[in-house]
């Protein structure tokens, strides 16, 4: 036991003692960053994941200013009752252009992290104003005032600024993002407009029906992409065992 | 300098230190505190042979076990998969009506399209297919698309009104919005179509010129509707958007149009089936 008694010597040294401190935090540091240096290979290489488009992006917001995370998790764990429930688990690609990411775990609602496409725009917009109208046993709140106008006159700053954390908007999208952001409201669908060919599978259309983009468009413009991006029809499974 | 006692209380050291004469006991810790703690280095250093545990340069140590999360899922599908193949082998085998004439499929399918049911269309639909506004009960015998087994099938494979290339697609025009009808011939269809739906038809009145030039193309002249267009039936009392006659005018100035999911871009064939199955079982199958 007589090593452990020359601690002493360390405690009462101020050099020793500034040194062991440093040697303490250097490992305690190394042990959090190290891993991030090999982050690439953690992410799925699959195809279809792209930034979301300025009304998704806006929609984005809303779900996070509204607080949706605290009920709704966006994260489907490789579990069997999950996949048997929710679609294919969730995998890291998929989130990599969130930020920040809405993986959670906290699920009073069921998870969302498929829910692109499993309703209609126009289920969406009745279930957010009062859910109880669609599903009686429903303790999610009303979300009336959605119906508002949205705000979207920073919308190009956003995309700068996930830009900025690496998401990779082009220059094109940037400049484009108002219209592109009004275009998936009000273009037909039929008419292959821009922002459909700068955001592949975007939901082209105005789900609430106003002659305004409404906060209620952006949501569930972003609802409808959860999920969507890749094509796991064509990905085999056990692709990303790991 | 300190000066180590004895405390003859305890039988322990002191650190020798002493504040205004208070002097503190050197208590050893616990025996059992420190095994456990050693045991604990030496669990964590199995471990890291053993599971997967430490990055490297390009990628992560494998451990000897080889656990993977997702590996194990799969086992655990796999495993799924086989102790139901004896029955999904069989609905996969069989066309949806041999499935409704084997009786022990049927109840197979039964369980098993009603658990899907719940999870996917029971939002819309509700749970039994009681049906909700502006969509249509599957409980009863009236269908839009159609209530034979095939057709049940199909519409829940493509969908309706959506972007899969085989949904079911049609459109009532806008007759009010669009300007193809004025707002009195539109008030007088609506009274027709009320007098057709309460088995009445108000034969010779103007609405009936409107509703025949106008309507009775997809709706039939009796409003008897037609399946291949999802014209809903007039001739009755079941509304998908109510039946006051403001309904009706708005409906006709500016028609609501349902959609529905293509659910073989989301579901199985299996699955498909049994829920085609199921909804044709629930009261109203043709």
């Amino acid at each position: 036991m007589s090593i452990f008694k020359h601690h002493a010597k360390i405690e009462t040294n101020i050099f020793f003692m500034a040194v062991g401190i440093l040697l303490t935090v250097v490992v305690g540091g190394l042990v959090e960053v190290i891993p991030l240096f090999s982050i690439e290979s953690t992410i799925e290489k699959v195809d279809g994941v792209r930034p979301y488009s300025p009304l998704e992006l806006a929609g984005r917001n809303i779900y996070i200013r509204e607080g949706c995370y605290n009920c709704h998790s966006q994260m489907i764990r490789p579990f069997k009752d999950e996949v048997e429930r929710y679609g294919p688990y969730s995998l890291a690609a998929e989130s990599k252009y969130d930020h920040p990411f809405q993986w959670g775990s906290k699920r009073t609602g069921p998870d969302l992290a498929r829910v692109g496409g499993k309703y209609t725009n126009d289920w969406q917009v009745r279930h957010l104003i009062n859910p109880r109208d669609v599903v009686p046993g429903s303790v999610m709140p009303g979300y009336k005032h959605l119906s508002r106008p949205l705000d979207y006159a920073d919308i190009t700053a956003h995309l700068k600024a996930n830009r900025v954390v690496g998401v990779p908007y082009t220059d094109a999208q940037i400049a484009n993002a108002k219209k592109d952001l009004e275009e998936q409201v009000f273009a037909d669908p039929a008419s292959s407009p821009a922002v459909a060919a700068s955001y592949p599978k975007a939901r082209i259309g105005s789900a609430s029906g106003k002659d305004k983009v409404t906060e209620m468009d952006a949501l569930v413009a972003y609802l409808q992409v959860l999920g969507t991006m890749v094509d796991f029809t064509t990905v085999k499974p056990g692709a990303f065992n790991r | 300098m300190a000066t180590i006692e004895k405390d003859s209380v305890s039988g322990q050291n002191t650190t020798g230190h002493e504040w205004d004469g208070i002097k503190e006991l050197n208590t050893p810790l616990p025996k059992w505190w420190v095994y456990v703690f050693w045991a604990s280095v030496v669990w964590a250093i199995g471990y890291w042979v053993m599971m997967p545990a430490w990055p490297t340069l390009n990628g992560y140590t494998k451990g000897y076990l080889g656990y993977s999360s997702r590996g194990e899922l799969e086992k655990d599908l796999a495993e799924q998969k086989k102790s139901r193949s004896a029955w999904l082998s069989k609905i996969e085998a069989s066309d949806v009506g041999a499935i409704e004439k084997d009786k022990d499929l049927l109840r197979y399918a039964m369980a098993g399209g009603k658990i899907a049911f719940n999870e996917n269309c029971a939002p819309c639909h509700g749970v039994g297919g009681v049906g909700a506004y502006g969509y249509p009960a599957l409980a009863d015998d009236e269908w839009l698309w159609g209530g034979a087994l095939a057709e049940i099938e199909q519409t829940i494979k493509f969908g309706v009104r959506n972007t899969n290339s085989s949904s079911r697609q049609s459109e009532m025009p806008k007759f009010g919005a669009d300007g193809i009808l004025k707002d009195d011939q539109i008030g007088q269809a609506a009274d027709y179509v009320l007098s057709l739906a309460s088995k009445a038809p108000a034969k010779g009145s103007a609405g009936e010129t409107v509703y025949t030039e106008n309507c009775a193309a997809c709706h039939a002249e009796d409003g008897s509707g037609n399946k291949d267009l999802g014209a809903p039936a007039l001739n009755n009392q079941i509304w998908l958007y109510k039946g006051t006659k403001k309904d009706i005018v708005d409906q006709i100035t500016k028609p609501k149009h349902g959609a529905m999911p293509a659910w073989t871009e989301r579901l199985d064939a299996s699955t498909i089936k049994m829920l085609a199955v199921y909804v044709h079982n629930l009261g109203g199958g043709k």
